[in-house]
């Protein structure tokens, strides 16, 4: 398998510039996950302003794989309404699960298609959810927070 | 080595009983194999050996009283005496077969937490390790130590991965009850002085257990002289099959040691109420044992003898040495560990300068060229060095020069690739 098709142009461009970098305030949830079986890690935050992804922003050391697709996911879900941001995170999970099989919407997932590719390398598809993974965890965790912070409120009103 | 012995190891003629390193790869690659420390690839005479107990011999062992019984008993007995002659065990009965070298830790480990009197460890023990061990010779002592109650300690290792031996004095003391350590790193590629610290610990009443499971495979074992304990292996690392491990144990230590795991085969007589355990090995071997994987042990012995070890290490020592050389030739690359070839076994770790592990690797793959990338199992070993994870080329008896210079053109290529100097 040619390793091109793996090394995407703008994988490698968002590896070598990537979007987002470096934790910051003020954020809902705060994750770390790691892929044990190489080490990689990944430190996430993600700031919910209603239902809309306000920020997020990471630490992570890892290859240009996961480097990259966690720049992306960046790209992708900022500023995006919560349940869209989701259902793109499904989307690039079916994506990545597809075995290289999986026609990807260009129009919806867009820097994110070039991970297509590594959906045919079962040895990178973790490294390509590393981030991904991590951000969905992070946003579960802030959404029930802030039902659990709404429901103690009501309670103290009522 | 003198030039005699370099004749007769002809590499070439080696590489011919492996079938596997003529095979082409995706794209018709020739495979360049450099990940014989993650697993060894097997020579004809083993493939064989377990296709023809399977197809001729195959019946369960020491309880079929028929003749392929006879026979399956008898050759899984065989490789038992085998592996016994390979490391120098004074009796067959010191050789217990496991599933692997991990298993084989776990069982020292766990029978030590059970033993009754002198033998077991408790609260207040010390159990000392290095911090240069695969996790299979971490987590097995770490579970022990929370169990018991015992305390957890290390040997540190310097910048070159050598044993920081300044802290032995203080390190085994008269509450060590176990020191574990490593004989070859599977990282850094040190060979550690086990004797040396053995004899430490035996001054002070503590017991040694060694991970040989880079060492047998690559030089030549004698258990009774290097001062250990115990000594763990694999047989998918020395050529031989996955699901095979060893572990050696003196006598009358594994005399007194209860058992692991519960079963058929490890009994003397069952009641409902109570059993009664068979002596050493059987004792510790409970259930149906991997039988063809022991017959394919046997037969990677007698391929290794064949050989020679003293013929292998030899060999392995100059692939390294020709490695570590050509890879000071390539810029930005970093050795982890010994960057000598002394006291220093053919695993060869290293960063490339801005270029992750796994990318590595997958360059490195595309070329047909198989390394590993990533902790190696030994995550505090690069803790200790500040990296994350390494790319590791490790070479073993049918390596050959050629291969080493494909790795060094894949680096470069590498380096190209992903834009670096």
């Amino acid at each position: 398998m040619s390793l091109d098709m793996l090394y995407q142009e703008i994988i490698l461009d968002h590896y070598k510039n990537p979007h987002h970098r470096g934790l910051r305030e003020p954020y809902d949830a705060q994750v770390h996950h790691v892929n044990p079986a190489c080490g990689d890690e990944i430190t996430l935050r993600v700031h919910l302003d209603r239902d809309t992804v306000a920020d997020v922003s990471y630490d992570a050391i890892g290859c240009s794989i996961s480097q990259a697709s966690v720049s992306v996911l960046g790209d992708l879900v900022i500023g995006k309404d919560l349940d869209e941001a989701m259902a793109l995170q499904e989307e690039f999970l079916t994506l990545m699960q597809g075995h290289g099989k999986v026609q990807p919407d260009e129009d919806r997932l867009e820097d994110a298609v070039a991970f297509a590719g590594v959906a045919r390398f079962p040895g990178r598809i973790k490294c390509a959810l590393l981030g991904w993974m991590a951000w969905k965890d992070a946003t579960v965790q802030a959404v029930a927070r802030r039902a659990a912070t709404a429901s103690a409120a009501m309670e103290e009103e009522s | 080595m003198s030039a005699g012995s370099r004749a007769t190891y002809d590499v070439v003629r080696v590489r011919k009983d492996f079938p596997i390193l003529s095979r082409r790869l995706a794209g018709g690659d020739q495979l360049v194999y450099l990940d014989s420390a993650n697993t060894s690839q097997k020579p004809q005479s083993v493939i064989d050996a377990v296709s023809e107990h399977y197809q001729v011999h195959n019946a369960n062992v020491a309880r079929a009283m028929h003749q392929l019984g006879t026979e399956s008993s008898q050759a899984f007995e065989e490789a038992r005496d085998k592996v016994a002659a390979f490391i120098g065990a004074p009796s067959r009965d010191e050789v217990v077969f496991t599933r692997n070298a991990t298993e084989a830790l776990n069982l020292v480990a766990n029978v030590l937490g059970l033993a009754q009197g002198d033998l077991g460890v408790r609260a207040g023990d010390q159990v000392v390790i290095t911090a240069m061990e695969h996790h299979s010779n971490i987590v097995p002592w770490q579970l022990l130590c929370q169990r018991t109650g015992a305390t957890l300690r290390w040997f540190d290792f310097d910048d070159d991965g050598r044993l920081d031996l300044s802290q032995l004095d203080e390190l085994v003391t008269e509450r060590t009850k176990v020191v574990s350590l490593t004989w070859i790193s599977n990282m850094l590629g040190t060979v550690n002085p086990v004797s040396q610290i053995a004899r430490r610990a035996h001054e002070v009443g503590a017991l040694v257990v060694v991970d040989a499971s880079q060492a047998v495979p690559q030089m030549p074992v004698d258990v009774a002289t290097l001062g250990a304990d115990f000594v763990a292996f694999t047989g998918h690392k020395m050529v031989g099959p996955t699901g095979i491990g060893v572990l050696w144990g003196r006598r009358e230590l594994l005399a007194q040691l209860p058992p692991f795991l519960g079963g058929g085969e490890m009994i003397e007589t069952v009641t409902l109420e109570r059993s009664t355990y068979a002596p050493p090995p059987a004792r510790f071997e409970a259930g149906t044992p991997p039988i063809a994987q022991a017959v394919g042990l046997g037969a990677a012995i007698d391929y290794l003898s064949e050989l020679g070890m003293a013929a292998v290490a030899a060999h392995e020592r100059e692939v390294t040495a020709y490695a570590l050389a050509r890879m000071r030739e390539v810029s930005g690359l970093r050795v982890l560990g010994p960057t000598e070839a002394v006291d220093r076994g053919g695993a060869v770790s290293f960063e490339l300068a801005g270029i992750h592990p796994h990318d590595v690797a997958q360059v490195l793959d595309s070329r047909g060229v198989a390394v590993r990338a990533g902790h190696h199992c030994a995550k505090p070993a690069h803790t200790r060095l500040g990296v994350q994870s390494s790319t590791r080329a490790s070479f073993y008896l049918y390596t050959q020069p050629e291969e080493v210079d494909a790795l060094i053109d894949g680096l470069d290529y590498t380096k190209r690739y992903f834009g670096g100097s």
